[in-house]
């Protein structure tokens, strides 16, 4: 079950300290955004894909699982916490960790299910599932079908930082992100993170060595449903809505995008690959449908001449880990 | 007791579609061990090309019938040609990221142009009108369609069971290297074998069109429903898909009877139940 890392390089001292670096570099130059002219609602936005797409990625790309409905977590974790935050009132902090804790339970449900089966069934059973839950909040009354929650107050975090100012919003947003990078990129880099690369690589192996892959396969699913209910959470504080269009097939096709154009299996592709989309997606909002076809196209090229990434390839020519 | 038949009639007539699609992903499967997520989209195309037939070249239902899945199966031909066969090899995943990607270019271009809103396609004459069956009235084209699905998938299992194409086409499944070793041309049947997939995809595009109307996205959500059915199938055995399908088909008609609210979910609500019980899928192989 080779996905896209035929010559991963083990974790060596000198690929973490890489990453550690490049890692310092981006958490310095994100920090340095509302400095700049930098339209703070675009990388707010772009940082909330990022750690989707990073969830995402700990399970094709350490652990061979692709799973096509990653956006109802996405989905899940925005409607939960818009309705804690708008109906009953409750503090951001407790908002997010409401939306994440749904996610989180999501996750328990959906993996144990969908990890009954491998490879391209896990692909279909997870995209069936979504749809599953987008005709549930297509007819559940607190989503309010077509219209979604809208206008969801920001309040105050801890009570004393105002959401609604965009620099302290856009710092909340940012230690969100960093915090879930750094569980996955210290996931990756454990004993669990090894497990997982084995049982991409060769599952039948890895149980006869003794693993039950099965609970590893569980527990790295739950990982990145509840991180991308974080990403959902605090997306909302950004969009101020939640709607059905974060629980929709092409949302989850966007996902897999994302991570695809940066680099399976890489630990900043993701990021880099969830910039890239959501800047396309805005600077050619006014192409209407085109906007549809030119991400088709980015896939195709992308499995067939690019199966790296972007980041993939960069580290691949470099022979670093990325 | 009208509206209960009425809505098993129609759960039959979704169930063709089911049955032709899935029946086509089985055997895309295994052959080239491809998931084709543009299945959707190809059954759309297939509505479509009906459409211009009628509207540009005054062909009729008939003709389009023999001319769609022809059509659309060469540009399906064409797609393995250039893109999916140098996928060979490679994660069977890459297959379903390939057709996703194809599946947004064609639905993309096509709203495009045609928007999201239905075109109609109407009935053809010799079809029209219904018959009083006594405990039912049964619109004649709607009979036919159930009529006709089943004559094409017993149609395809009989090619692929029971003539000589079709146990090369097994045995190449089985094994691709030894077929070859005796002379047969396996990267030809490859490219056949996704062309009739598609091709039967177009063919239940085209028995759709009167019924659904013409639209860009008809594909989008069917091809979801196919996928489940599917999963509680398996795609190891020809009849089990068409079996799935239908039955599939009249459980979801009569969920609009009993319970219309479920009627969307309830294939999803099986599909659960079935890896619970039996994650191999009903008739399938385990993966």
């Amino acid at each position: 079950m080779t996905v896209a890392t035929d010559d991963t390089l083990p974790a060596t001292p000198r690929a973490l300290r890489d990453e550690m670096i490049v890692f310092v570099v981006m958490a310095v130059l994100l920090a340095a955004v509302p400095f700049t002219k930098i339209y703070p609602f675009f990388v707010m936005q772009a940082l909330c894909f990022a750690l989707l797409a990073c969830a995402f990625n700990l399970l094709i790309g350490y652990g061979g699982l692709l799973s096509f409905g990653h956006a109802m977590f996405l989905g899940t974790a925005g409607y939960v916490s818009g309705h804690a935050l708008k109906v009953w009132g409750l503090p951001p902090e407790l908002g997010i960790l409401a939306g994440t804790a749904a996610a989180a339970g999501l996750a328990v449900i959906t993996g144990l299910i969908a990890i009954r089966r491998q490879g391209i069934y896990f692909a279909m059973i997870t995209l069936a599932l979504s749809q599953l839950l987008y005709f549930i909040y297509l007819q559940a009354p607190f989503t309010h079908g077509e219209d979604g929650i809208q206008g969801i107050p920001q309040g105050y975090l801890f009570g004393i930082f105002n959401l609604a100012n965009p620099t302290i919003l856009y710092y909340t947003v940012l230690a969100g992100f960093l915090f879930g990078f750094l569980v996955i990129f210290r996931a990756i880099n454990s004993p669990f993170g090894e497990v997982l690369k084995a049982i991409r690589e060769n599952e039948q192996r890895a149980i006869s060595l003794g693993y039950k892959t099965d609970q590893y396969k569980l527990i790295a699913y739950i990982l990145s449903g509840t991180l991308a209910g974080l990403a959902g959470a605090l997306k909302v504080f950004v969009a101020q809505n939640a709607s059905l269009t974060d629980v929709e097939v092409a949302m989850s096709g966007l996902i897999v995008l994302m991570t695809l154009v940066g680099g399976l299996g890489t630990v900043f592709g993701p990021v880099f690959g969830a910039f890239v989309i959501v800047a396309m997606q805005q600077y050619l909002s006014g192409l209407g449908q085109w906007v549809t076809v030119i991400q088709g196209s980015v896939f195709v090229i992308c499995v067939l001449v690019f199966r790296r990434g972007v980041v993939g390839e960069f580290a691949h020519f470099f022979r670093r880990s990325l | 007791m009208q509206a209960l038949y009425a809505q098993l009639l129609v759960g039959l007539i979704n169930g063709s579609f089911y049955a032709l699609l899935s029946l086509g992903l089985a055997v895309i499967f295994g052959m080239l061990n491809i998931i084709n997520f543009a299945h959707g989209a190809l059954y759309m195309m297939g509505a479509f090309v009906a459409y211009f037939l009628l509207s540009l070249g005054g062909i009729n239902y008939w003709w389009a019938l023999l001319f769609a899945p022809i059509i659309v199966g060469i540009f399906g031909m064409i797609l393995e040609r250039t893109m999916l066969q140098w996928l060979a090899g490679l994660d069977h995943l890459y297959g379903l990221l390939l057709t996703f990607g194809l599946a947004l270019i064609i639905q993309g271009v096509f709203q495009n142009y045609f928007g999201s809103s239905g075109l109609p396609y109407s009935i053809p004459d010799a079809l029209k009108g219904g018959m009083n069956l006594g405990f039912m009235y049964l619109p004649i084209y709607r009979g036919w369609v159930v009529v006709f699905s089943l004559v094409v998938c017993f149609a395809t299992w009989y090619l692929i069971e029971r003539t000589r194409l079709g146990a090369y086409l097994r045995a190449a499944t089985e094994n691709p290297t030894l077929v070859r070793a005796f002379g047969i041309n396996v990267p030809r049947m490859i490219t056949l074998t996704y062309g009739l997939g598609v091709g039967l995809a177009a063919l239940a595009g085209v028995l759709s069109a009167p019924i659904n109307q013409v639209r860009p996205l008809m594909g989008e959500n069917v091809i979801i429903v196919v996928f489940a059915v599917v999963v509680i199938g398996g795609m190891g055995s020809i009849m089990g898909s068409i079996i799935t399908g239908f039955a599939l088909g009249v459980i979801e008609g009569l969920t609009k009877y009993f319970y219309p609210e479920a009627s969307n979910t309830v294939v999803f609500v099986l599909m659960v139940l079935v890896l619970l019980v039996k994650p191999t899928g009903l008739t399938g192989r385990a993966a």
